[in-house]
């Protein structure tokens, strides 16, 4: 054997265990759903008992419910802050406090989750004790409200590294030839800009989205009495050991991202087979 | 034409201004009032001014207590020192299993990368609590992992370089807290070094052969060098979100492998110790400030090489 083939089948085994070590875990996941035992672990057969079980789980329900809103909530708050914080990085090139506004911007990426949340959970409670002290009723209680805040500080974080990555590579003669053209910014913003980085808004979205759904710390400083998001339920769960309910939300988590991020990925290909079609019918036109 | 002028002025002050006013309020001003909080007495959280006149006299009162107490109680200092040294080694770990990964990815068939791409990042999307829940599944005894390594004997070799406590005895170890760090930073790894050796102009190395230079050697003087941008912003990816990490310690890790965070939550939890969890905390943003410059500086040059 030459050492090219030897090459070749090295870094294609390579890849194979790397692949496997990424995916081992959640094929486990959902094996172990179905597993017919209440030690886990031990493989005694086929069920789907700990499925008709969740409906009856209402803490895990009332958790997955809030997280939902929760995710939903901040992924709208963090597009629209995250656009508005990309285009002033991206178009206004100096404005007074711009070095510590790009700091603050990426901060939260870098920042240990931990110190996110407790210093946010130490202003919200000085806050409250304030309010407390001046009106006789503190302002704000811990709850959903609280916890959206602290998703939209990291959501708003990772929204602006997406659409400032699409932003950086608008071609800027566009909006220019709109403006000349007698398009007021508005309609410049609502009729080229706009329409160009929807994409990078739409997967800012997604993102910030599962980002939510998934958080632990954050939501863990900042709840409230019943505020208990579907990962805190799961965290305090799974800290105890193996639980064949975790497995079965797992497994149905992870068939629905896959099915959203398959489905999305088919339709930006095709947003994207349809634009070059359309570039190139106008270049030929 | 004036009345243009000022749609454009009042347009651009509320796009900048909205998200800076939120980053102030909801980013910085926590942040200073933790620092604060650090230097403060217990009573004095309930927000009576650090800062006070008394008979004229202005008076700042400031406590290092917590600083020092950080600085002499080994506790601390150990929890800091093994949340580096796990962070470390995580990133030498990814490291080695990502840089292969990534230069064959680069190297696969063109129609093959995206597809290869989307299987890496596509763990991301799926939940990471649960992923790291099902290292716990893997690691217990009966897991599929556990059976394969307590199998082969290699307990045996973990054993020896001090990982695990026993033999076969896996779970809440520094090895399955590692373990468990590497498999979820690992795509943070693959993606830098990915993006930087697709990038890498191939010709280089056609050059370096016809100069004589085997592909070992090639590999060494050419590739490695051009892909050190990649390196480092991996790595600063990896070792820096690892040294505070919470969730991933508490389901894999065990007693002998206390990180900082979860001393910093305990603090706050546990003992309600306002001052002392914001000193912990304040120790850990600067512990990590370090390797952030060093991120930022290669970035900003990564952005310079790209226009």
């Amino acid at each position: 054997m030459n050492a090219a083939v030897v090459n070749r089948w090295f870094g294609r085994s390579w890849l194979a265990a790397g692949f496997v070590f990424l995916y081992l875990p959640i094929v486990a996941l959902v094996l172990y759903s179905f597993n017919d035992s209440p030690i886990p672990n031990v493989w005694r057969g086929f069920t789907l008992k700990w499925y008709a079980a969740l409906p009856n789980d209402s803490e895990m329900l009332g958790g997955l419910w809030l997280s939902l809103k929760i995710a939903f909530m901040t992924a709208c708050g963090s597009v629209v802050l995250g656009t508005l914080a990309a285009f002033t990085l991206v178009k206004y090139k100096r404005f007074k406090g711009r070095t510590l506004f790009s700091g603050m911007v990426n901060a939260p990426l870098v920042m240990p989750e931990v110190v996110v949340g407790l210093s946010l959970l130490l202003m919200l409670v000085s806050v409250q004790r304030a309010t407390q002290e001046a009106f006789g009723w503190g302002f704000p209680e811990r709850g959903m409200m609280t916890i959206w805040l602290g998703h939209m500080l990291l959501g708003m974080a990772y929204a602006t590294v997406v659409i400032q990555a699409r932003l950086h590579d608008l071609n800027p003669q566009l909006e220019e030839s709109a403006m000349d053209l007698g398009a007021r910014p508005h309609q410049v913003f609502y009729l080229i800009t706009l329409p160009m980085i929807a994409q990078s808004m739409l997967s800012a979205w997604l993102l910030t989205f599962t980002l939510s759904l998934d958080d632990v710390v954050l939501s863990a400083f900042l709840n409230g009495p019943g505020a208990t998001t579907m990962p805190l339920v799961i965290f305090s769960r799974a800290r105890l050991g193996l639980n064949p309910s975790v497995n079965a939300v797992a497994t149905i988590i992870v068939v629905i991202v896959a099915i959203g991020v398959l489905v999305a990925s088919y339709l930006i290909a095709r947003a994207e087979r349809q634009r070059t079609l359309e570039m190139a019918a106008a270049n030929r036109a | 034409m004036l009345a243009r002028l000022r749609t454009v002025l009042t347009g651009r002050v509320a796009v900048i201004g909205v998200p800076y006013l939120w980053l102030l309020l909801f980013f910085l001003l926590p942040f200073l009032i933790v620092a604060r909080i650090s230097v403060s007495d217990m009573e004095n959280v309930s927000f009576k001014d650090l800062i006070s006149f008394k008979d004229g006299v202005l008076l700042v009162s400031l406590k290092f207590s917590g600083y020092q107490f950080i600085a002499s109680d080994s506790l601390y200092i150990s929890a800091y020192l093994r949340s580096v040294q796990y962070a470390a080694a995580t990133t030498l770990l990814c490291l080695f299993i990502g840089y292969p990964f990534a230069y064959f990815m680069a190297r696969a068939r063109h129609s093959a990368q995206p597809a290869l791409l989307m299987l890496v990042m596509l763990p991301f999307w799926t939940s990471f609590l649960l992923r790291v829940y099902a290292w716990k599944g893997l690691l217990s005894e009966g897991g599929w992992v556990e059976t394969a390594i307590v199998g082969l004997g290699l307990d045996r070799l973990l054993y020896a370089v001090e990982l695990i406590e026993a033999p076969g005895r896996l779970m809440h170890t520094p090895f399955s807290l590692v373990l468990g760090m590497t498999y979820t930073y690992l795509p943070f790894m693959i993606l830098p070094l990915y993006a930087t050796l697709a990038k890498m102009d191939l010709r280089l190395l056609e050059a370096a052969s016809d100069l004589g230079a085997t592909a070992w050697v090639a590999f060494w003087k050419i590739t490695v060098p051009l892909s050190k941008a990649g390196i480092i912003a991996g790595s600063m990816l990896v070792f820096i979100p690892c040294v505070g990490e919470f969730v991933i310690p508490e389901l894999l890790g065990g007693p002998r492998t206390l990180m900082i965070g979860r001393v910093m939550w305990d603090e706050f939890f546990s003992n309600n110790d306002w001052p002392m969890a914001s000193s912990v905390a304040v120790v850990m943003v600067l512990l990590i400030i370090v390797p952030l410059a060093i991120f930022n500086k290669y970035q900003a040059e990564a952005q310079e090489v790209r226009k």
